[in-house]
């Protein structure tokens, strides 16, 4: 099972080694992690994305909330959360049509075109893992040459 | 004044009168300022003498045990007593030295990156970079220790910030946002935990360290005698409950007790007090809580559910919650009799047992010595052991009487803790008899804090169960091996009796019961530490076992 976890945390060095040094060593998964700091200075908010059975993120959320440094930690609900990454591909140009092509299959997901060279385009997408996956697969026909993602960051929707 | 002065000045604040501790390069303001202030110093021979020190003065007088060494390997060499005190919730100030914030990260000489390498094995830890924040770090760092779960603090503090001159202001109170250690009793959690309770058929209390942490002793016997419930407990646990009490069935486990854990595993319902269910208690987790019904009450919620599946959670400090408990079961008026098939049933296991556990037939069996140990030995006595044998020989045959005398290293397991926790342990109390129950392989990891019961006026009495081997290694070589002995041999070496009197401590070796017993009384009333070298038979196991992966049904039984 994945879960999306809101992390926040006071803005001091070394909570980031303390947060992914307790999934090390209560042996959980990180799958992707973004860190940053709130709209109050003293503190950060991490998103941190994770795998394992219910119970396994029941103990991860309750050894965060443990932890001295952390201020609240949340489970998000996936169905009420926005939640977003941005990744960068490095896609590969080998003939004319390919650019066009590359062109189309980014704005069909709202991606942003940089750096568009005689043999390599960038292109930026910030959307759902599950989106990017699918822009990914799509994209492999013309060879990826790089990936570069953020992990994913989220906020949970106000109730009114 | 500088960051040294108003580091002893804020630690005087918090009421500290002693601290164990080796000076080394990068400590040597703060022990410029440990010159001129008025707590005492206690010398050790190794750093990781002193933290066992401190976290036995610390479990003992339950306010943080502290202890000072200088950076690098000093730092480092309080590492393991750090973790041991993590491992078992006891509350302890670690000071270390550190090399001037300009050179941090550039190798410098005796330097060692100890908030990174102590991270997991701490409650909490700083390194202030100004001198203006030590009072503050000091009140909050005791706070943390002492508070909620107990653990290990550790402050790191640089050399320049030691000399450093600053403003010192002691803060009143303690303000950090994500620390919050106490919580309401949860009374309609506990209502429903005394609910179950009276509806099942065979209930048992575990009483586990969280007893003893939040002295919850007497508590616990009105809840049992109300409800005529038997009570077994965890080994960190052992003495919770008074050993000598009709309803006491002692430690389960590994080495638990042959009625206790039989009779935990016919249980169909457990309250559970202030323990995490570890596998050397509970054995497979998954046949524990088979057919049973759990209540689990805890001060750390991240305990709840981490091992075993509860029916009930009592989350908060475990005194409060078990006098909610004792004030509604009087108001509801539900005392109950031992006139039912369960407590008549517990009386019959623990009876049998208790006559037909077979023991060591010699002189000088492990049973035999320790009780002669216990009869000797006023009850309101501190002990704390080893590990090894000796130590599960204590859980089964030293029978602690007044609850919270009995201290040992559970949870990390580490030799060589007992004697400096001793140590420690009468610091704290030096008007009680404190006796060290130790192996031979263990009392060589510290056996040179010697010097610092003797040199310090603090005598203890170390009861050397010596088997010449490691053991508990050589019972599992004899056991899962086939008898191939490795690494176990320790041999006459040394000679413990000559040891103890190169230190100027007291050696006696005791080869006959009457030896044993003028051994111990001449060890109560002397002035020194004494050292009582016991050597018994080196084939002698500890049974019960329940094996390592197996269920506490599978005990294996003296044949």
């Amino acid at each position: 099972m994945w879960a999306i976890l809101s992390i926040k945390v006071e803005n001091k060095p070394g909570i980031l080694f303390k947060v992914t040094h307790l999934f090390r060593s209560r042996n959980f998964n990180i799958d992707s992690i973004s860190v940053g700091v709130t709209q109050d200075p003293k503190f950060s908010r991490m998103t941190i994305t994770t795998i394992g059975d219910e119970k396994q993120i029941a103990q991860i959320v309750k050894q965060l909330d443990k932890m001295i440094d952390t201020i609240e930690v949340h489970r998000l609900d996936e169905n009420n959360t926005v939640y977003r990454e941005l990744a960068m591909f490095k896609i590969k140009v080998s003939k004319p049509e390919d650019s066009m092509e590359i062109n189309k299959l980014a704005s069909a997901y709202d991606a942003k075109i940089h750096d568009a060279k005689k043999e390599s385009i960038m292109v930026e997408i910030t959307s759902t893992p599950h989106q990017i996956a699918a822009f990914e697969e799509l994209a492999k026909k013309f060879g990826i040459l790089e990936i570069a993602r953020t992990g994913i960051t989220a906020l949970q929707r106000s109730k009114h | 004044m500088i960051g040294a002065r108003a580091l002893m000045l804020s630690l005087e604040k918090e009421g500290v009168k002693e601290v164990f501790g080796l000076p080394g390069g990068a400590n040597l303001p703060m022990y410029d300022e440990l010159y001129k202030s008025n707590i005492r110093h206690i010398l050790v021979r190794h750093e990781q003498d002193a933290a066992h020190m401190a976290d036995g003065f610390g479990r003992v007088s339950r306010k943080p045990g502290v202890c000072f060494a200088t950076s690098g390997p000093g730092a480092t060499n309080l590492l393991t007593g750090i973790a041991t005190a993590q491992a078992d919730s006891a509350p302890m100030v670690a000071v270390t030295g550190q090399v001037p914030v300009a050179m941090i990260g550039k190798d410098a000489f005796q330097e060692s990156d100890i908030i990174g390498m102590a991270n997991p094995a701490v409650k909490y830890s700083y390194q202030p970079r100004t001198p203006e924040e030590i009072p503050e770090i000091v009140k909050q760092g005791f706070y943390i220790a002492e508070t909620g779960r107990p653990g290990p603090v550790l402050l790191d503090i640089p050399k320049d910030v030691q000399q450093n001159e600053g403003k010192f202001t002691f803060p009143d109170e303690v303000r950090i946002p994500g620390y919050h250690p106490w919580t309401d009793p949860d009374i309609p959690s506990i209502e429903k935990a005394i609910q179950l309770l009276m509806t099942s058929e065979k209930p048992i209390i575990l009483a586990g360290g969280g007893v003893i942490i939040s002295s919850a002793f007497a508590e616990l016997q009105s809840i049992a005698e109300m409800l005529m419930i038997p009570v077994v407990t965890t080994f960190k646990g052992k003495g919770a409950f008074p050993e000598n009490h009709p309803l006491s069935l002692g430690p389960i486990g590994m080495h638990g007790h042959a009625e206790a854990n039989k009779l935990m595993t016919e249980a169909d319902c457990v309250l559970a007090i202030g323990t995490r269910f570890s596998d050397r208690s509970v054995g497979t987790f998954e046949e524990f809580e088979r057919n049973l019904k759990i209540i689990h009450m805890d001060v750390d919620p991240a305990e709840i559910g981490k091992n075993q599946t509860t029916s009930v959670a009592v989350v908060g400090d475990v005194q409060a919650s078990l006098r909610i408990m004792v004030k509604m079961i009087i108001k509801k008026s539900m005392k109950k009799s031992d006139d039912n098939p369960w407590s008549k049933h517990v009386n019959e296991v623990k009876d049998y047992w208790r006559e037909n556990l077979k023991l060591h037939p010699g002189e000088m069996g492990a049973a035999k010595i320790l009780r002669k140990l216990r009869e000797l030995l006023p009850k309101e006595s501190i002990v704390t052991t080893e590990v090894g044998q000796h130590q599960m020989w204590a859980s089964l045959f030293y029978d602690v009487i007044q609850p919270g005398t009995f201290f040992s290293s559970t949870g990390l397991g580490t030799m060589g803790w007992g004697f400096p926790a001793a140590i420690g342990a009468k610091t704290a109390r030096p008007d009680v008899p404190v006796v060290d129950i130790a192996g031979d392989g263990s009392f060589n990891m510290t056996e040179h804090s010697l010097a610092t019961s003797v040199l310090e006026d603090l005598p203890v009495i170390v009861f050397l169960i010596n088997n010449y081997s490691l053991g508990m290694v050589a019972q599992w070589q004899r056991t899962f091996y086939d008898r191939r002995m490795i690494g176990i041999d320790l041999k006459k070496c040394p000679d413990y009796v000559k040891l103890a009197e190169s230190y100027g401590a007291q050696g006696i070796r005791a080869q006959s019961m009457d030896e044993l017993e003028k051994a111990i009384k001449s060890g109560l009333n002397s002035d020194v530490a004494t050292v009582i070298d016991i050597p018994i038979d080196p084939e002698e196991d500890v049974l019960p076992f329940v094996a390592p992966g197996t269920s506490l049904k599978e005990m294996i039984l003296p044949s």
